[in-house]
């Protein structure tokens, strides 16, 4: 199936992950491939990092504790942004090029009014990526439960 | 199982050594994340607030008693102008010594971002930025007006009554020495738009810079002021520090607006006979919203940097053209003149005390300095915010020396022209032109009359976008506690924001009251970027160089 897969990651919102994250190791490891997690910073200090430097340290403990606790191959590809409120499309679908998965799995919030003016990330990157997407709700409250 | 590859795109490493704070703070903490409607936000908790709140009381209270405002901070204006001259002269005497002290001492070496960093923009790019959102619109309006205005006081003399002096001229004029008053005119220009300005925003912009990439801390203005009151910065202290930034910044912005809307009503009334309207100026404001709402938008880099690289090219364009159309020869000697008049008699412009030209030194200097202090966290946390990967040195000479070179060429260029009409042509209709007019009135003395002002209004314009938007990020920023990824329809609202303040204060009255309320700002301000100096000393001296 898909050997080389692409996760972007906000690390200050990992909870809202968790979905993707799992679908994304299931299908690593039924095609016993690769999971890149994609994160990207401000230069600016940020909740998460100081420095652009200690971002991406941090972002590849993430990596390494993911390829731990899902038993898979995993690696990390940060990327400062000028702007990244603005930017991040831009930055994933740079990092996209660069890394050429073939498949982008990526976490995206319920559709609501705020798309029309604001389209999802998730969305801007399925139109505009050469490679599969797929894009993860969140989960119904019940599948939380259980 | 962890593969990390190298990282051919990603960020480049190490940003090499610094020396981050200690601190429990993290960015965004006291932050409250919500919607409104199906918007996020993630705005700082009180600052947000606080900052929106007070300024639509203040709004309020101007429209609602617009005299009892005038009146207070009409007056107050004045006074602190002219009872603390001496203080801020001397500040501003302080904020250049100290810039040049930088550029000498071995803390030059220091790099914003760690030794590594690499700078996040070319010089281009950076300059283009720093310039629009430094100096802007009243390049546009007093490159002509102002040397023309210290020519004339200068001319005419000094004047007194009841032993005190009532002109205008600086220093001790020049009386009936057309020459003299000529070079004494382009020096005090250039003093009120070269060295001391940008020392101004040099402090405050490194503070920033300094304090955010090097020491790990939030970009906002309190964090500057760790090593003074330390982890009191993330309380009231704090709070009030950004809240009055904000304030200044968004009330600087939205008078600015309204008056630059008024300006360049006049402006197309006389090109183009569009009537001189309240309609108008409302339409004009809302234009220059408009676009500053699609440039904030589109970010950093590909809204406020092609906008203000847009504005440089069109000011240089203009720039050559005048350089070219107008009396070039005389226009390349007083380049020479000015910068060499400028230091003769800078030691006598800047003296603090003792200064009898006290229309002069109150009226001009001492209401320039509040002026552009008042204007400092905004300027300074937008250059902070672009100048990672420069070294303390090379950050001080071009914010410092480049920007003051092309004013002075700018000066010499509109000034001199302006000057040259009216000494040489005996053309008075720049000297009797109102403020807004002058320009354009240069301009009809010389070729493609039409094509050039209609140039020139656009510059205006996009003079003004290119301040409004920068001080929307800026604002933006300090409001989310630092973060500089909050929701995009944050910077949406204080974009609209400033645009509908502004037309509030021009329909209902009150834009004069609450700009002397800005430029009141400026005297708590002075002292702040004082302490900035020591700020700056104590974090350059533990950077390892």
């Amino acid at each position: 199936m898909f050997k080389n897969i692409m996760v972007p990651v906000d690390l200050a919102h990992a909870d809202g992950l968790r979905r993707a994250l799992s679908v994304a190791a299931a299908m690593a490891r039924m095609g016993d491939g690769r999971v890149t997690y994609v994160g990207v910073t401000a230069e600016t200090p940020t909740a998460i990092a100081h420095t652009p430097a200690e971002y991406r340290s941090k972002l590849e403990d993430f990596a390494r504790q993911q390829g731990a606790a899902a038993n898979i191959q995993t690696a990390a590809h940060a990327c400062a942004s000028h702007d990244p409120g603005v930017d991040l499309n831009d930055t994933l679908l740079a990092a996209a090029k660069d890394l050429a998965p073939d498949l982008i799995v990526m976490a995206s919030h319920l559709p609501n009014l705020s798309d029309r003016f604001w389209p999802s990330h998730g969305g801007q990157i399925a139109k505009r990526a050469m490679a599969s997407v797929l894009v993860v709700r969140p989960a119904p409250a019940t599948e939380d439960q259980t | 199982m962890t593969d990390i590859p190298e990282d051919p795109t990603g960020i480049p490493l190490p940003d090499g050594p610094t020396d981050i704070i200690d601190t429990e703070y993290t960015v965004g903490q006291d932050n409250i994340e919500t919607s409104i409607g199906p918007f996020g936000m993630d705005i700082h908790n009180p600052v947000f607030m606080i900052s929106g709140l007070s300024i639509v009381a203040f709004v309020f209270y101007a429209l609602a008693l617009p005299e009892q405002a005038e009146a207070v901070f009409g007056a107050l204006r004045p006074w602190l102008t002219s009872t603390f001259d001496w203080f801020f002269l001397a500040s501003g005497d302080v904020f250049v010594l100290f810039c040049l002290f930088l550029i000498v001492s071995p803390w030059g070496s220091v790099r914003l971002g760690g030794r590594d960093a690499v700078p996040d923009y070319g010089y281009p790019g950076w300059f283009a930025m720093l310039f629009a959102a430094g100096m802007g619109i009243g390049l546009m309006f007093y490159g002509v007006a102002e040397p023309m205005s210290h020519f004339s006081s200068s001319l005419g003399g000094i004047a007194t009554e009841g032993g005190a002096r009532t002109d205008w001229a600086p220093l001790g004029a020049a009386e009936g020495d057309q020459a003299a008053a000529i070079r004494l005119g382009m020096a005090a220009t250039i003093y009120h738009w070269g060295l001391h300005p940008w020392a101004i925003y040099a402090v405050v912009a490194l503070a920033l810079a300094l304090f955010s990439y090097n020491k790990g801390l939030p970009l906002t203005i309190r964090s500057a002021f760790y090593p003074i009151f330390g982890e009191r910065v993330w309380g009231w202290t704090g709070h009030i520090i950004d809240t009055l930034a904000v304030f200044a910044t968004l009330f600087g912005l939205a008078t600015s607006l309204g008056y630059g809307a008024t300006q360049a009503n006049a402006g197309l009334n006389e090109l183009f006979g569009i009537p001189v309207s309240t309609t108008t100026e409302v339409i004009l404001i809302t234009g220059i919203t408009a676009i500053a709402l699609i440039s904030v938008i589109r970010g950093l880099d590909g809204g406020v940097k092609v906008l203000s690289e847009i504005n440089m090219g069109l000011a240089f364009f203009l720039l050559l053209f005048v350089l070219i159309a107008g009396p070039t020869v005389a226009i390349l000697t007083l380049f020479g003149d000015s910068i060499l008049s400028y230091l003769t008699h800078l030691p006598a412009l800047s003296m603090p005390f003792g200064r009898e030209d006290v229309n002069f030194s109150q009226g001009w200097t001492s209401f320039y300095w509040a002026w552009w202090i008042s204007w400092s966290p905004f300027v300074g946390m937008f250059i902070a915010r672009v100048s990672r990967g420069r070294t303390v040195r090379e950050f001080v000479v071009c914010v410092l020396l480049i920007p003051t070179f092309v004013c002075v060429l700018w000066m010499s260029v509109f000034g001199g022209t302006a000057i040259t009409q009216a000494v040489n042509d005996g053309v008075t209709a720049v000297a009797n032109a109102p403020l807004e007019l002058k320009l354009f009135q240069m301009l009809k003395e010389l070729p493609l009359t039409g094509i050039m002002s209609f140039v020139g209004i656009v510059l205006v314009v996009v003079f003004f976008v290119t301040s409004s938007d920068s001080g929307s990020l800026v604002i933006d920023t300090i409001t989310a506690g630092g973060k500089v990824d909050a929701p995009v329809p944050q910077r949406v609202f204080w974009c609209v924001f400033e645009g509908a303040v502004a037309i509030a204060l021009l329909i209902g009255g009150g834009l004069g009251s609450l700009q002397a309320m800005v430029i009141s700002t400026g005297l708590p301000f002075t002292i702040v970027l004082l302490l900035l100096c020591l700020a700056i000393w104590r974090g350059l001296a533990s950077e390892p160089r």
